[in-house]
Order: C-alpha cells, then structure tokens, then sequence
C-alpha cells in the first residue's frame, strides 16, 4: 500500500486516507487563453513512466492539499512537499535523479513539470 | 495456412497429431511496411486484420514489446455489451459485438464467444432512472437491451441477494445478446488470420523511437533494428503516452491500474454476467468454474499492472453482500493491468499532429468488447487516411472542441 508523509500535519498516511488529485504543477489558463492552451491546462498529461510529480489531499486527516514525487513503476516515493510551491524544489529535482540513480531501476524518462505546456 | 475444421481434427486423430502448424509463425522484421501496428493486442492485431480484409493492405506489421496479447487482452474480465448512452459509443460498441457474434467462423477459430446476457443492476432511485433512460435511447439506436424488475434479476441469477441492506437491486439493464468470450483465443485468432494473409507479427520488439521528416512519420526504431513505415499506427493502450511521446505529442491519457481476480473453480452456478455499479464490482463465471471478477481503477497514475490491494478489498466486500454464496471462496489470482483513461472515458481513434501517425486508445476499463469494432474503425482510419463514420466522434479534437462523448456521466463509474 502506498504510504507518504504529509508535510502539513507529518502524519505517515498510508493511500486509503489520501485522494489522488492528478498530476502537480500545471500551469492554469483561464478566460481570454488560447483553446489549445485551455485544452492542454485540462486535458494533456504527461503521464510520465518513471518519476511523476502529483497532488495528493490529506481528505480524511489535515485535510489539505500537498504535492508528491512518486516513480509511476516502481512505486518509489521520493518525497512531498506543500500545494504552494509553484514548482519542484532544487532539493525534490535532487531526490528524484539522485535516488532514481542509485535505485537500479532503469529510469523512465523524467518529466520536468514545465514542459507540460 | 491449414484450415481448422471437424475433419482436420479427425485426420490429425489418426496421426497422433504431428500434422498441425504453428498458428503464426515468428518472422524477424523485414526493413520497410506500409503499415506497421505497434501493439499486437486485441486493438493491434484487429487493425491489422481489418486493414488487410477491408481494404486489401497487407504489407504490413505489427510489433510488439512483449508477448502476444500479454497486456490488457489478456488480463480483462472479457466482457462483451454494448448498453452505452451515448449515440457514437453505441455504435461502434454494437458493431463490436455484432462482429464477436460471427469472428470464429471469420477467424476459423473458435473465441468462444457465449452471449449469454450482460445485466447491469439497478441499486440506487439514480440508476433505476439512468438504466431506464439509457434502455430507451438503446432501442433507438437500434440495440436491443430491456429494463428488467429485480424479480427478473432474481429469475436470471438466482445466486443474488436483492434485498441486500445497504442496496437491494430495484432492477437492472438487461442486454440478452451480450456475453462474454475467451480473451486469449480472440488475439490468437486475430494472429492466425493477420499471418494467414501475410502479415508479420513481430514479438519481443520495442519501439525505442519514431523517426519522422517533414512532420510526416518515416519509421520506427526498435529492439530489433530500424523499419520504415509509410503509416505508422499507435495501438498500445496503458503505453499509448510512452509512445505519443516519442512521436512528438500529448495525449489526453493517465494510465491507471485496474485489477481483476479469479477464484477456485466451482460448479456452474451463474450463467450470466453481472455489473454492480453501484458498490463497484463485476462477476462472472468462466467455462472452468471459475468466479470472474473485477473491480475500480486505482485513482492514481502508475504503470506497474499490481494495483492497491485496498481495492480488491472493497470489490470482494461488494460482491459478498450481492452474492452471499462466494463468502467461502479462495481466490486464486489476482492481477492488474493499464488502463488508459481519458477525461470523458470514451476512446480516442485519430489522426495526431504526426503526419500518417494514427492513434487507438483511451478504451480505459472496457477495450475488450470493442476490439473487432476498434479494429474496424481503425483499419479505415488507417487505410484511408481519414476517420469513417463509426471513428469520426472520437478524434483528439473533441477535447479541444468541447465535444465530449460523456460515457463517465452516463455510467458513473468504470465501465
């Protein structure tokens, strides 16, 4: 069962308490936007095989919202970190290619969040 | 390639069997096609078929990673309706199933096909209303399915509580000509009659790159060497983002696990297929005795064809309480595969941004019923270059245009 570490509360919640929220750090597009970007803000994934950034709610805890570096194979939990951050940290990016490198697992491609648009 | 009948059976019985072929043989991969299928699944190798049987292509392969029919063709509940609200899905699932009713003596070999009823229980006021709704527009568009009382579930399947106590089943969508059908012969037969036409069928061969001039698709690069293609065609379900990818594109696709398990085997006691939509779980029983069973997807991306066991949990709890009598059964597998879901759980068939590059998926948690008419649609997308009539509402422009075929409205949950 997949577990991760809230970084709100710190409770170890193991999946049964948490609800999938689908791929972090997609860039929002709004009224006045393109109908490819619109269509690329709700539809497009990158739906990486290897490292994934994505959102997690704490529904049946804190309650909040936190993002999640996870390997879509291996199930390997890189780390969270909080809704807020726009983006990965250095140190998240640092986790996943150094872990992913010693984790002799052939890796996925990486995703890099940016080129979702 | 020797033809299976009675008398083949009866000449091979007087010599202890040492006359038969091999059903496809295992080619390696010539330098060019006219079209190369990456994917010999279902989808995969009824594109194939089709192309070569409707339009006459038959220079053509179909490459794939594993092994024949070794991903989700193999690891479904095998689950043959076409009860779907919406008019597009209704009719490519009807032609699916009107294809499974003659694909052996098409195939000349036996899927086992068994339309022996597909009922889909009623267990809240919201799906009494929706099933009714759904059994209207289905004699619309020409399918014939009925809404029956829970004393006609009762009658059908006599293993059901009905009068359960958090969902008693007020009734159900009863579609009488569907079934089911033996998964891995309808890839084997696929395989026979593609290589029976001259097709190659390449396994252990991945795609490792898609080679492209101009915006147009020139070839791909696999593990078994480089091999042009003038139309390159996408069939790979769960991987389908793997391979956009490498096309140059994005899909609208998360790949998910969905999981199934089988129990011991037992005497027949349920010669129809039941959907429980509402508790979430679906069952049937195999020709060997054994209870069919599936479930939900996990919520989450992953590619790892286990999935959560807290979902096999919730499946088995749902379906003791509708079928008291499984309480004491052992299940004996469980396995998982990856589903390709898009945002309004319809598939995509469709050109892509890639020149002669089509794409087949997004079957999400129902692809097997629609394998001959997926192959169908696709095969005329493919040869012609532009979708027919059964593909043309299930482009990639749809999520663009706001032209959702909504079947997650329509059935709430997996279907």
């Amino acid at each position: 069962m997949l577990t991760l570490t809230c970084p709100h509360c710190g409770v170890q919640a193991d999946e049964t308490e948490l609800s999938p929220g689908g791929e972090a750090h997609l860039k929002r597009f709004g009224p006045g936007s393109s109908d490819e970007e619109f269509e690329g803000y709700l539809f497009r994934r990158a739906n990486p095989k290897g490292a994934h950034y994505e959102r997690w709610r704490h529904t049946y805890g804190c309650g909040k919202w936190f993002l999640a570096a996870r390997d879509t194979v291996t199930m390997q939990v890189f780390g969270t970190y909080p809704a807020w951050l726009a983006e990965p940290s250095d140190e998240m990016r640092g986790l996943v290619s150094g872990q992913r490198a010693g984790s002799g697992v052939e890796p996925g491609t990486p995703t890099e969040p940016e080129a979702a648009q | 390639m020797r033809r299976y009948s009675v008398f083949a059976i009866a000449r091979e019985g007087f010599r202890q069997h040492s006359g038969w072929d091999r059903a496809w043989p295992s080619p390696l991969p010539k330098s060019r096609y006219d079209v190369v299928v990456v994917g010999a699944g279902g989808h995969g190798l009824a594109t194939a078929y089709y192309l070569g049987r409707n339009f006459g292509i038959r220079n053509v392969a179909v490459i794939e990673k594993g092994w024949l029919g070794g991903g989700n063709t193999g690891r479904n509940t095998t689950i043959i309706r076409s009860n779907y609200l919406q008019d597009p899905s209704a009719a490519i699932y009807e032609k699916s199933r009107s294809l499974y009713e003659t694909l052996s003596q098409d195939l000349n070999y036996n899927v086992m096909f068994s339309p022996r009823g597909v009922m889909m229980l009623a267990q809240t006021q919201h799906e009494v209303r929706g099933y009714k709704r759904t059994a209207e527009a289905n004699a619309l568009q020409g399918v014939e399915t009925e809404y029956i009382s829970a004393q006609r579930v009762k009658e059908l399947c006599p293993i059901i509580h009905i009068d359960g106590p958090r969902y008693p089943v007020l009734g159900a969508l009863w579609q009488a000509r569907g079934g089911t059908a033996r998964h891995d012969a309808v890839a084997w037969g696929y395989a026979r009659a593609c290589a029976d036409m001259g097709m190659d069928i390449i396994e252990q061969c991945e795609v490792k790159g898609v080679t492209q001039a101009n915006g147009v698709v020139t070839g791909v690069q696999t593990s078994k060497g480089d091999i042009a293609c003038g139309k390159l065609a996408i069939v790979v379900a769960g991987h389908s983002s793997v391979l956009a990818e490498m096309a140059g594109f994005r899909l609208p696709i998360e790949s998910m696990p969905l999981q199934a398990l089988v129990s011991e085997p037992i005497k027949p006691c349920m010669d129809v297929v039941v959907m429980a939509n509402t508790v979430h779980g679906y069952m049937s029983q195999s020709d060997k005795g054994e209870m069919v069973i599936g479930g939900g997807t996990d919520g989450y991306n992953a590619y790892n064809q286990r999935g959560s066991f807290h979902h096999v949990e919730e499946t088995v709890r749902a379906l003791v309480e509708t079928f008291p009598i499984i309480s004491r059964l052992k299940m004996l597998r469980q396995w998982g595969g990856i589903v390709d879901m898009t945002g309004d759980r319809s598939p995509i068939l469709s050109k892509t941004p890639l020149g002669n590059c089509f794409v087949n998926c997004g079957w999400g948690t129902g692809g097997f019923k629609a394998i001959p008419g997926s192959g169908w649609a696709m095969a005329e997308l493919v040869a012609r270059g532009e979708p027919g009539p059964l593909a043309a509402d299930f482009g990639l422009n749809r999520f663009r245009e706001g032209r959702f075929i909504d079947e997650s409205v329509a059935a709430g949950v997996a279907h």
